[in-house]
């Protein structure tokens, strides 16, 4: 099981007091749902707070600060209460509403493609040997808004190390759960479904790039993806691709989702640039979640200084 | 038409659509001060705002085919109302994005509704209800005569550009949008039938001797 329960450490000692309140914020906002659910408001799914509640289970992890920002973290409550994930509804409160039907207990991945030991992996399999740490990293979506959010996670250098991919392997791509009835955003040809997404190899092994498992300490919500997605800060948000089934490595660029669904608006890198704007609006600034003022987007999401180097030579007006 | 027993008194129509058309609203009011907005609360009222614009303009709109269809007569004597109400929620959705999402950043505004297209329909959607509303008190009528019912079939015009700017702008779902031009589609094909039987019936009827 991935939830482990810790009981030679103190609650106290793990989860900071900011945190235990926002915990309880969350807590108490999940039960008044529940409330107005039993009043006949017709918000069907919002029953899922009792279902994380009895999840909430804490994680052993360490701070990593050398590649944590000192920003001001985003509540729990928005951090889990509004996003993209179109597998459970494209408005960005359904995710909270509806991925309760998400089953993340057992989950298993496929490592597959150019690699020495195709295989399929337990989750528990995959981060046993590896330290969980907490980054706290930006994240800036395409729409133009961005937060600042405490992942939990592990590189993924470390893993595909593991899964000793061949001479051949230049992308790793990745896929999602596929599965209409858990999770029923599906059911609508809204996207080419499953969500694919993919990185070149380089990018994949960057220190900074994140396999996530968790979130504020605890264990993913449902509707962040859980129980695995991936998380790449200097790349706008639909990179992150959530509830990752396969890991496959490839010799040519993989078809990526939103890629697919338009070409000239999403293209396979999507670094965040401020100078190359979406087709439909400005990327140059961007809205903080919580703050009125708009403020300027940072290249590469204010990770230029650890990125560019990946870049260098290419027109990246031309590879948005 | 049909002779249809009133559910309300005729009086009181005008003083419930009134209060009807402003609900939106007061929810709006009454969730940003319950902290119910979410998280991006400007972009929720930017879309609850554009939202009712929308709504509003398909409802006003309704009004002509419902007395056809079932002969109601009350929808009529609001009609007005409710194409002000449509400007007003216009005003509003205007107004969020001038100032709570751009900030009087004039440079900004302008360059977005030079070269987003979305942008550029919508505000040309808000910039033509403007002499609609102007003229529509019973003086203006007067005064145009003739001319104002050509110069009000710009609301059509204002009702493609107002679904165009909510299709340009969402990213992969069209469901929504779709809707809103399946009904004035419905709506439009609604007043070409019944103008073309009036037609037919004027060509049919006996010529005078």
């Amino acid at each position: 099981m991935l939830i482990k329960r810790p009981n030679d450490i103190k609650t106290s000692e793990i989860t900071d007091e900011k945190i235990y309140h926002q915990r309880r914020a969350f807590l108490q906002t999940g039960s008044r749902a529940a409330l107005a659910v039993a009043a006949g408001a017709a918000f069907p799914g919002l029953m899922f707070s009792n279902d994380a509640a009895a999840q909430i289970a804490a994680l052993q992890f360490k701070k990593n600060a050398r590649f944590s920002t000192d920003e001001k973290v985003n509540s729990l409550k928005d951090i889990t209460r509004y996003n993209n994930f179109y597998e459970f509804g494209t408005d960005k409160t359904d995710p909270a509403k509806y991925a309760h039907t998400l089953k993340t207990d057992p989950w298993n991945v496929r490592v597959e493609g150019e690699v020495e030991k195709p295989a399929d992996y337990q989750i528990e399999d995959l981060i046993k040997d590896s330290q969980l740490e907490e980054r706290i990293y930006r994240l800036r979506c395409v729409e133009a808004w961005s937060m600042v959010i405490p992942w939990v996670g592990i590189p993924l250098s470390a893993l595909i190390k593991r899964f000793k991919p061949t001479s051949k392997a230049r992308y790793v791509e990745f896929t999602t759960l596929h599965d209409p009835k858990q999770m029923p955003g599906q059911k609508r040809g809204v996207l080419d479904w499953p969500y694919v997404e993919g990185l070149r190899m380089d990018e994949a092994m960057h220190p900074l790039t994140l396999l996530a498992v968790g979130l504020y300490g605890q264990v993913l919500p449902n509707q962040n993806g859980a129980p695995i997605r991936l998380v790449v800060p200097w790349k706008y948000g639909f990179k992150n691709i959530k509830s990752i089934v396969k890991i496959r490595f490839t010799e040519t660029m993989p078809n990526t989702t939103w890629n697919l669904s338009g070409p000239q608006e999403y293209g396979f890198y999507a670094n965040v640039n401020p100078e190359v704007d979406h087709p439909r609006w400005s990327q140059g600034r961007e809205r903080r979640i919580g703050e009125f003022f708009k403020r300027k987007t940072d290249m590469f999401n204010g990770y230029e200084e650890q990125v560019a180097s990946l870049y260098s030579g290419m027109d990246l007006r031309r590879h948005y | 038409m049909r002779d249809v027993k009133p559910f309300v008194s005729p009086k009181l129509v005008k003083p419930l659509v009134f209060m009807a058309c402003l609900l939106p609203l007061a929810f709006g009011i009454w969730a940003g001060f319950t902290d119910q907005l979410g998280a991006n609360p400007i972009e929720e009222i930017t879309h609850r705002t554009g939202d009712w614009a929308l709504r509003l303009l398909l409802i006003t709109l309704a009004a002509t085919p419902l007395r056809r269809m079932l002969g109601w007569g009350w929808p009529l004597r609001v009609r007005r109302m409710l194409g002000l109400f449509t400007f007003f929620y216009a005003c509003l959705h205007l107004l969020t994005y001038f100032v709570l999402d751009q900030f009087f950043d004039w440079e900004e505004i302008l360059k977005d509704i030079i070269k987003r297209p979305y942008i550029t329909i919508g505000f040309s959607a808000f910039v033509l209800l403007v002499p609609l509303a102007v003229t529509s008190t019973n003086a203006m009528m007067r005064r145009l005569g003739k001319r104002w019912g050509q110069l009000h079939q710009l609301v059509y015009v204002i009702a493609v550009f107002g679904i165009l700017h909510y299709l340009w702008l969402v990213k992969a779902d069209y469901l929504l949008p779709l809707i809103h031009a399946a009904i004035l589609l419905a709506l439009l094909l609604v007043r070409a039938w019944y103008q073309r039987q009036s037609l037919s019936i004027r060509r049919t009827a006996p010529q005078p001797p």
